[in-house]
């Protein structure tokens, strides 16, 4: 048995497989998806990725892929290649300042630090197309605000906890806008084939711009 | 040319539903779909549909429409009164509506929700391949309001109908079948104990995100904090406060308060027509 994962019941027709960290439920996640396009993957119909889970939904049986998986060769870190996506972002957030003195740097230089890392969606959730990207490194994180603003305007840039994210649209959130994306409409298109341009496994750099698109 | 049905009468909540747009979750798309689903596909045989053509869900006080072209309908699932042009009509099985008149399905006389379904099929725009209404996201088209034009598909000859179509009564206790995790193990074995043996009631703030119950709390083993993970339809999630929640079809698709049972789907049916105040137990099995 290798990456250390644990497989839990869900009910007759899914498994929660669980892992000891983020780094190890990417590689997995990773690891499930190649399997599922050479075809290698017993039937699955859903493969949802959680922080430290991954959950296989639609299984007809689900003892026999625990058995599988637990001879699974997984690899400790995600794939590095692949695409990446590169989100433009005007770094004017309400919670820019806060933030800055959070993180102990002047306001001006958030956005140099924000966009100095490669991001990779970890997993989807709260709203269609929401991502919830890793990378940012431990001193950086910082906490949500203790009561959520009713209003966060769709293509808000927010941190949470390890978590960075791009709202595709306007919902209430807890999470500290340091920033927007001018155009958010590609986050979330269902007319579009891939209809969340930010899918788990995606990888993700922003780009700080100017307000006029520059 | 096919027909389109005006909304005379939404009712308190009448939404669009077909199977629901699986195969999505990993994007933060709920399943979606109707609740009652073998009410929506019997209904839909009886009309010579597809089984999961699009059809109307309603909640508790029904709703009302008028076709511009004649059309045929049936009302299934919640029994309810059916009038057709101010005359009484059949439920659970096809009745003929003439251009103009109004179709309405009443109060439920026992269960939540009826389904109204158009032979034919709704024919309102899907979305990610389905027509239903995801209340959750707000993906598909939104619920029903007083003028809401419908438009309807192409009709298939009827069917030889049965004699009797098989419509199950709506449940006096709702006895849920339950196997136990993924995390169990977060509560005490007592709360499991007290999950497995007592009775809970409906609560009347149940909806198509979840069943919700009242009754006694389950207490946690410890109080950590669970990291976001995929949640199943049918998972018993228990928020703080202790009282279960059964994920029905709008559920969000990872969650962080932990799930101590999973509800097989072929039980839901009868968790989505439970009326608030209906008895509620979970077993093993």
């Amino acid at each position: 048995m290798s990456a250390g994962l644990t497989v839990r019941p869900a009910g007759r027709h899914a498994l929660l497989v669980e892992l000891p960290d983020a780094q190890r439920t990417g590689a997995f996640h990773a690891e499930l998806l190649r399997r599922r396009a050479a075809g290698t993957l017993p039937p699955v119909a859903e493969i949802v990725p959680g922080a430290r889970t991954v959950l296989l939904d639609g299984v007809p049986d689900p003892a026999a892929l625990a058995r599988r998986l637990a001879d699974l060769d997984v690899p400790t870190a995600p794939p590095a290649d692949g695409a990446v996506v590169e989100i433009p972002v005007v770094y004017d957030g309400p919670d820019l300042a806060g933030v800055a003195e959070l993180w102990g740097v002047a306001e001006d230089e958030v956005a140099a630090r924000h966009a100095a890392y490669t991001y990779r969606v970890a997993f989807c959730g709260f709203a269609p197309g929401f991502g919830y990207l890793t990378g940012l490194p431990e001193e950086l994180h910082v906490p949500r605000h203790a009561t959520p603003r009713t209003r966060v305007p769709a293509g808000a840039v927010a941190l949470a906890g390890p978590y960075s994210a791009v709202y595709p649209r306007a919902t209430p959130g807890g999470w500290q806008i340091i920033g927007t994306m001018p155009d958010p409409t590609p986050l979330w298109d269902p007319s579009r084939e891939r209809a969340a341009l930010l899918s788990p496994g995606t990888q993700v750099r922003f780009r700080p711009t100017e307000a006029d698109g520059r | 040319m096919t027909a389109k049905l005006t909304v005379t009468r939404p009712g308190a909540l009448t939404t669009v539903q077909d199977a629901g747009r699986a195969g999505h979750a990993h994007l933060g798309v709920p399943r979606s779909g109707a609740l009652d689903a073998p009410s929506m596909r019997l209904a839909n045989r009886l009309l010579g549909n597809p089984a999961d053509a699009a059809v109307l869900e309603t909640t508790l006080t029904g709703c009302a429409l008028r076709p511009d072209r004649p059309v045929t309908v049936l009302v299934g699932g919640a029994p309810c009164p059916v009038t057709v042009g101010g005359r009484p009509a059949a439920w659970g099985s096809p009745v003929h509506v003439p251009a103009g008149a109004t179709l309405d399905a009443g109060p439920a006389t026992s269960g939540v929700r009826s389904y109204v379904a158009v032979a034919g099929g709704l024919a309102v725009d899907p979305v990610l391949d389905s027509r239903s209404a995801d209340l959750l996201s707000g993906l598909g088209p939104a619920p029903l309001a007083a003028g809401t034009v419908l438009p309807v598909g192409r009709a298939h000859p009827l069917p030889a109908l049965p004699v009797a179509a098989p419509w199950p009564a709506p449940p006096a206790e709702l006895v849920l079948p339950v196997l136990l995790g993924p995390r169990a193990d977060w509560f005490t074995p007592a709360a499991v104990r007290t999950f497995l043996t007592a009775t809970f009631t409906v609560s009347a703030h149940s909806n198509r995100i979840g069943l919700r119950t009242e009754g006694p709390s389950l207490e946690r083993e410890s109080a950590g904090e669970l990291p976001s993970e995929g949640m199943v339809l049918g998972a018993v999630q228990v928020p703080p406060d202790g009282r279960p929640v059964v994920f029905l079809h709008d559920h969000p698709t990872t969650g962080g308060y932990p799930v101590i049972a999973v509800v097989p789907e072929s039980a839901l049916a009868a968790a989505a027509q439970a009326v608030p105040g209906t008895p509620v137990r979970f077993t093993v099995g």
